[in-house]
């Protein structure tokens, strides 16, 4: 919903701080998620992460969030689907060149990331292209794995084969 | 400045030590020069002559030309095509890529293909949406964004492969550039974004239309604050506005533009309005001259094309350079211009 979208971008560094501690908790999860089955677990996740985070962000379940590099305001709410900034057609009030009634998504972040702690440094950072068959997974699920990988992981769909890209999709924390 | 081995149509030159591509627009800009390009709107024909007609206006006036993909999302002929006509010839057009209606397949492609046509310079977009233009029931693509395109677009150059990680045998020889709005929001973060887009590959920037000096030059000082002087050479962006009615029109309507009142409030003060458009311009041009680490103007001059030359040559900015054009070298192909 668009008012609570907005509402947590003004409340950027508290949900920041949540979603760090949340990162933790699921971190430890991983023993339990291996044992019942990260694919078994997919689906079910996946709806919960939608609901949660469609009331909060709006999230479009692109499946490699970034939402701590980008003020807790979901890019791919941005029309241009832009995970790297604001476009050149940012009107004078601050409003979408697309959808004249809506706030820059990008404009938002940057106001996000002022209340994050080096929220304005993330946001500097590179985003690589989107994985686009990653869209509908469960972005949780992938962080966890990334952050204990394992030999012989091979079930879910890599983020992109180009060294480095992994690794950066990561660095947007289990947001 | 004139190249010893100026090109021969189809024939690239030699690259120079420290260079990316064989064209003249890199050459300018790492020889110092102040570089002025300009950009040609692709016709809405199948005719080659039509795009030839649109190119010789800038003889002797411009290092480059930019092809628009799609500009402000309407249909024209495309950009990679208007390109490999004008390398047939020889001039030195810079391929603008937006990524509003292609996926990273169809553009990698377009990559190779403009670079082995000829094409030495890019420049990667992200693109109007679809209902700026006169498609607005097209699909949107989107599927990269301007800096995640810079960055597949310097792996298949440096890197010699695709996005996919397999590998090219001939690597395509490009200067690549992207696009900065020193007057957008916000303020304070355009200059970070334009250090994203050097971070992710981009060599030079073509800056949106800047009628608003103070604005330009707090955003050059953020730009060197942020060390970028030096790694990108940075064109800034002017046109002539036609009159104070087309001045209030484009900052109502095309987003992203900014034209201070007292700009608005001068060409509603002139006789002659367009005059004193261009007259604006040429002023514009000079004072963004000394602003430092300005290394050229990109004249965007829409429907108005003819006036490139007087603005160029009545703002002194070539200090008496004439750029390549065909012809410019031979007397008999001069003498039957001027005859035609």
């Amino acid at each position: 919903m668009y008012a609570v979208r907005l509402w947590s971008v003004r409340h950027a560094r508290g949900l920041h701080a949540f979603y760090r501690g949340f990162e933790g908790v699921l971190r430890r999860m991983h023993g339990v998620f291996r044992r019942l089955g990260y694919e078994r677990l997919e689906r079910p996740v996946a709806a919960l992460e939608r609901s949660v985070k469609g009331l909060l962000f709006d999230c479009q379940m692109c499946g490699q969030c970034v939402l701590s590099s980008t003020g807790m305001s979901c890019p791919m709410n941005c029309p241009k689907n832009l995970r790297n900034g604001p476009c050149g057609g940012v009107r004078d009030n601050g409003h979408c060149e697309v959808k004249p009634e809506m706030k820059c998504v990008w404009v938002q972040a940057y106001q996000g990331g002022l209340r994050i702690p080096n929220g304005i440094e993330a946001m500097s950072q590179v985003q690589f292209a989107v994985d686009q068959r990653l869209k509908g997974r469960s972005s949780w699920l992938r962080v966890v794995r990334e952050l204990n990988p394992e030999p012989d992981a091979k079930a879910a769909p890599k983020a992109a084969p180009v060294p480095g890209a992994n690794a950066a999709a990561g660095k947007g924390g289990a947001s | 400045m004139k190249f010893e081995d100026e090109p021969v149509p189809g024939y690239p030159l030699p690259i120079l030590a420290g260079h990316t591509s064989p064209g003249r627009f890199e050459r300018v800009l790492r020889a110092g020069g102040f570089a002025v390009t300009t950009e040609l709107a692709p016709p809405d024909s199948a005719d080659p002559e039509d795009v030839y007609k649109r190119a010789r206006v800038f003889d002797g006036y411009v290092d480059a030309i930019n092809a628009t993909d799609g500009s402000g999302a309407n249909c024209h002929m495309s950009s990679i095509a208007v390109c490999a006509l004008l390398t047939r010839v020889g001039y030195a057009p810079i391929m603008q890529i937006s990524c509003r209606d292609k996926n990273r397949i169809a553009i990698q492609g377009d990559i190779l293909g403009g670079a082995a046509m000829g094409v030495c310079n890019m420049l990667c977009l992200t693109g109007d949406g679809v209902q700026a233009g006169d498609h607005p029931q097209a699909k949107p693509v989107f599927d990269l964004d301007c800096v995640s395109l810079l960055e597949i677009a310097r792996g298949l150059r440096d890197e010699h492969r695709f996005q996919s990680g397999r590998k090219i045998t001939f690597a395509p020889r490009v200067f690549f550039g992207a696009a900065e709005n020193p007057s957008g929001l916000p303020h304070a973060w355009r200059a970070q974004r334009l250090a994203k887009k050097v971070a992710a590959g981009a060599q030079f920037i073509q800056t949106q239309y800047c009628y608003d000096l103070p604005l330009l030059r707090g955003f050059m000082q953020q730009v060197e604050a942020l060390g970028l002087f030096g790694k990108v050479f940075i064109l800034v962006g002017v046109g002539p506005l036609r009159s104070a009615k087309t001045a209030e029109w484009m900052r109502k309507n095309v987003p992203g533009m900014h034209v201070p009142d007292a700009i608005v409030a001068r060409l509603a003060g002139a006789q002659d309005q367009a005059r004193e458009g261009r007259n604006l311009c040429v002023d514009l041009i000079q004072e963004i001259r000394e602003i430092k680490g300005v290394s050229g103007v990109h004249v965007m001059a829409y429907r108005q094309e003819e006036s490139v030359a007087e603005i160029v040559d009545r703002s002194n900015i070539l200090r008496g350079r004439a750029p390549w054009y065909p012809g410019r070298d031979d007397p008999t192909f001069a003498a039957q211009r001027t005859a035609t």
